[in-house]
C-alpha cells in the first residue's frame, strides 16, 4: 500500500478554527500541496489577511506575516522588492481584497508585482458575522443587507478577476472553485501555474477561488457547494482571464 | 479493482459530510455512537472493503481528517 | 574632509544611505518630497529599492513588509500623510519592526498649510494610532543633525526593535547649511526574527493578533518594559545657560535655535534666562526638566503650535513652578518677539 493522500509538509497540521464545511481548509491544502510539489517551502513567505483566514500563519509551515485589513499586497510588495529570489503569496478574502484593500490589490497588479494572490471569494464577510461583501450577489441576504442586496442601494458585485486581468502588469489571472472534485483539481492546477509564473518573473498572479460559507449562507455544507453552482458561477464565470505564458 | 484504505483522524472531523457525499462507493458514514473531542459525530468507514483508494474523500475534506492508501 | 552645502531633506536622505538604508517607500507630499526624489536618484546606482507607492497606507505597509526582511528601510511624509500612516505604524510598533519614519512637518489641522509647524507633537509622542505604543521621536535642529539623527535613528530602531520617527519643521527640510558628511555605517545587529524564508530553521511569524487576553496583556507588558528602558536610557536634551536661570525656555527643533538667540540677547541685558532643547521628544527628557525646576522660578514653552509640548513640561515640573506658553503656527516666531516675551515676563515676575 502506498499513501496517495496525506497532509502536505507545508501545513503545520494545527487544527483549523474554520466552521464545518468551510472550504478554506481545502484551499489551504491545495496551496500547501503546490508549495511542496514545487519544492519552495523554505523560500516562501506568506501574508495572511484580516478575515476568517487571519490565523493562517498558524496553519502554513513557512515564514508568515499577518497584515492589516486589505494591506497584504503592499506588505508582499515590500518583501518581494527586498527579497526578489523568494516566493511571496498573499491569502485574502473578498472584504479584505475587494473592499478595504481595493487600492492595494489594483496597484500591486498594475505594477506587475511578482507575487501570487490567493483570493477566496465567498460573497460574504465571514469573521465579523455575515455582513455584505463587495462580492455579495444581487438579492443575497446578509446581516447588513437583510432585505437582499439591491443594485440601486448597494451597487453591483465586483468581478475582481476580470478587473485585474485588464492590468498590463497581470501575468496570470484565473477564477476557479472547489465545490466538486474536478473543480478542486482545476484549482490546484491554477494555483500551481500562478506560483510557476511568479517564479518566472512574468508579473502579478492571482487565483480567485469561489468558496463556500455554509454558516453565513444558512445552508448545509453540501447545499453550500450546490449554491456555488447555482448562484455564484453564473455571475462569476470560471476560467483563465489572463495567461502571459499561453 | 484497486484496493484502498482510509485512515481517519476522527478528532479533527467536524461532520460536514463532504467526504461522505463525494465518495462514489459509499465507504464512509457518520458514527452516531461516538462524539469526538470537537463535539461532533465523526466520520467512520462503514463499508471499508468497498474503498478503491481514489482519495476523493481526502480531496474534499476541509479538515485534514483523511489519509488514503492504495495498493 | 571639509564641509559641503546641503539641503536639510537631502542631508537626511544621505544620512539614511550612510546608515545602510536599502529601501524607501513613499508618496509625494510637500515639504518632504525631496527625500523621495533623492532616493529615487540614488538607489538605482546603489542597488537599493525606491518605490513610489499608490498611497501613504500602501507606503507604510511596504515598509512593514520590507522591514520584516531585516533590511534597513524608511518612509517620509508630512502631516496629512503621517496621519494616513498611523494604522501601519501601530502594526509596526507591535510587530517590533525597526524602521525610520520621517515627518517633515507642516501646519494642520486638515489640509492646513505647507508652512512649518510643530503641531504634530501630540501625534508623534503619544504613539499616534490605536493601542498602547510609543515611537522614539528625534527632533533635529540643524541640517547637520538631519543627517546625524537619520544615522542614529536607524541604530536605535535596530537596537530596540522599534519604529523611530524623525520629526523636523518644514523649514529644516528646505533650508541649506554647510555640514560634515559622516562615514558610512555597517549595520551590525543580527535579526534572527526576520521573515526571509525558513531554510535551515523553523518558520518565523510576524503577527500582531493576540486573541487570548493573557497573551495580549503579556505583549503589552513586554512593550511597556521596552518603553521604560528607553525612558531610563535614551531621553536626551541640550541645556544652555540653565544653571542660574530664573526663567527657562523650552523649545525643540529649528525653533530652539531662534530661542537661543533671544536667550543670548536677554542675557546681555542681565536677565537670567536659559534654554532646554529636548532632542528626544519621546522619551521626553523629564529628569532634566524636573532637575532644572528645582532652581528655576518659571518655564516658558515656545512652540510652533497652539501649545502641545507644554503639557509634557507641566508633567515634568509636576507643579513645582509655573509654565507659561508662547506659540504661533505657520509662522516661526522671530528672535525679537521671543526676546520681547522674555522681557515682558521678567518685568512682570521681577526677574
Amino acid at each position: 500500500m502506498k499513501t496517495v493522500a496525506a497532509r502536505p509538509e507545508s501545513l503545520t497540521g494545527a487544527q483549523y478554527h474554520y466552521c464545518p464545511g468551510c472550504t478554506h481548509g481545502i484551499i489551504h491544502r491545495l496551496v500547501a500541496e503546490v508549495i511542496d510539489e514545487l519544492g519552495i517551502r523554505e523560500k516562501t513567505i506568506g501574508i495572511c489577511p484580516v478575515g476568517c483566514a487571519v490565523l493562517a500563519y498558524d496553519y502554513f509551515n513557512c515564514d508568515m506575516l499577518e497584515a492589516a485589513h486589505g494591506r497584504a499586497p503592499a506588505i508582499a510588495t515590500g518583501i518581494k522588492r527586498m527579497l526578489p529570489e523568494n516566493v511571496v503569496f498573499t491569502y485574502q478574502g473578498d472584504g479584505d481584497l475587494a473592499s478595504i484593500g481595493m487600492a492595494e490589490i489594483l496597484h500591486a497588479s498594475a505594477r506587475g508585482e511578482k507575487i501570487t494572490v490567493i483570493f477566496v471569494n465567498n460573497a460574504v464577510y465571514g469573521m465579523t458575522g455575515g455582513q455584505m461583501a463587495p462580492t455579495t450577489l444581487l438579492g443575497q441576504v446578509t446581516t447588513t443587507s437583510p432585505y437582499g442586496r439591491k443594485a440601486e442601494v448597494e451597487g453591483y458585485p465586483v468581478r475582481m478577476a476580470e478587473i485585474l486581468a485588464e492590468n498590463e502588469g497581470s501575468a496570470y489571472i484565473a477564477r476557479t472553485t472547489v465545490n466538486k472534485p474536478a473543480n478542486v483539481r482545476r484549482t490546484k492546477k491554477a494555483i500551481k501555474k500562478a506560483f510557476e509564473i511568479q517564479q518566472k518573473g512574468l508579473g502579478f498572479t492571482m487565483v480567485e477561488i469561489l468558496s463556500a460559507c455554509p454558516t453565513n449562507w444558512g445552508l448545509s455544507p453540501v447545499q453550500a457547494l450546490e449554491w456555488i453552482d447555482e448562484n455564484m458561477i453564473p455571475y462569476y464565470p470560471l476560467g483563465e482571464f489572463k495567461n502571459k505564458e499561453a | 479493482m484497486a484496493k484502498g484504505r482510509v485512515h481517519l483522524e476522527i478528532d479533527r472531523c467536524k461532520a460536514c459530510q463532504l467526504c461522505i457525499t463525494f465518495c462514489s462507493r459509499n465507504v464512509l458514514g457518520l458514527d452516531e455512537h461516538t462524539i469526538n473531542s470537537l463535539g461532533y459525530h465523526p466520520v467512520t468507514a462503514v463499508n471499508p472493503e468497498e474503498c478503491n483508494g481514489c482519495a476523493v474523500c481526502a480531496m474534499m475534506c476541509p479538515d485534514l481528517v483523511i489519509e488514503v492508501e492504495r495498493e | 574632509m571639509g564641509k559641503i552645502l546641503m539641503k536639510g531633506n537631502e542631508a537626511l536622505a544621505e544620512g539614511a544611505l550612510i546608515a545602510g538604508c536599502q529601501g524607501f517607500f513613499g508618496y509625494p507630499i510637500t515639504p518632504s518630497s525631496e527625500i523621495a526624489e533623492y532616493m529615487a536618484r540614488k538607489f538605482p546606482q546603489l542597488g537599493g529599492i525606491f518605490l513610489q507607492a499608490e498611497s501613504e497606507l500602501a507606503a507604510i505597509n511596504m515598509v512593514y513588509g520590507a522591514a520584516a526582511t531585516g533590511a534597513r528601510v524608511m518612509t517620509a511624509s508630512s502631516g496629512p500623510g503621517i496621519s494616513l500612516k498611523q494604522e501601519g505604524i501601530s502594526f509596526i510598533a507591535e510587530a517590533e519592526l525597526p524602521c525610520l519614519i520621517v515627518n517633515i512637518s507642516r501646519g494642520g489641522p486638515g489640509l492646513g498649510g505647507i508652512q512649518p509647524a510643530q503641531s504634530d507633537y501630540f501625534q508623534a509622542t503619544r504613539g499616534g494610532g490605536h493601542g498602547d505604543y510609543r515611537l522614539i521621536v528625534l527632533a533635529p535642529s540643524s541640517v547637520q543633525e538631519m543627517m546625524d539623527y537619520a544615522i542614529e535613528g536607524f541604530d536605535l530602531a535596530d537596537r530596540y526593535r522599534i519604529p523611530v520617527m524623525l520629526m523636523a519643521e518644514g523649514t529644516l527640510g528646505q533650508m541649506m547649511e554647510p555640514i560634515y558628511v559622516r562615514e558610512p555605517v555597517k549595520p551590525a545587529i543580527e535579526k534572527p526574527w526576520a521573515t526571509t524564508g525558513c531554510a535551515g530553521r523553523s518558520p518565523n511569524i510576524i503577527n500582531t493578533l493576540h486573541l487570548s487576553p493573557e497573551v495580549l496583556e503579556h505583549r503589552n507588558q513586554h512593550l511597556q518594559r521596552k518603553y521604560d528602558q528607553l525612558q531610563a536610557n535614551e531621553s536626551r536634551a541640550e541645556t544652555f545657560m540653565t544653571d542660574d536661570a530664573d526663567l527657562i525656555l523650552v523649545a525643540f527643533g529649528l525653533m530652539s535655535r531662534v530661542v537661543k538667540k533671544a536667550v543670548i540677547e536677554a542675557r546681555k541685558q542681565g536677565i537670567k534666562v536659559g534654554l532646554i532643547r529636548p532632542i528626544t521628544l519621546w522619551p521626553f527628557p523629564d529628569a532634566i526638566i524636573k532637575e532644572a525646576a528645582e532652581k528655576a522660578q518659571m518655564f516658558l514653552s515656545v512652540e510652533i503650535s497652539m501649545g502641545q509640548m507644554i503639557e509634557d513640561i507641566r508633567l515634568a515640573v509636576d507643579g513645582a513652578v509655573p509654565v507659561d506658553f508662547y506659540g504661533r503656527i505657520g509662522i516661526i516666531p522671530n528672535p525679537e518677539e521671543i526676546y520681547s516675551e522674555i522681557i515682558r515676563i521678567a518685568e512682570r515676575e521681577g526677574f
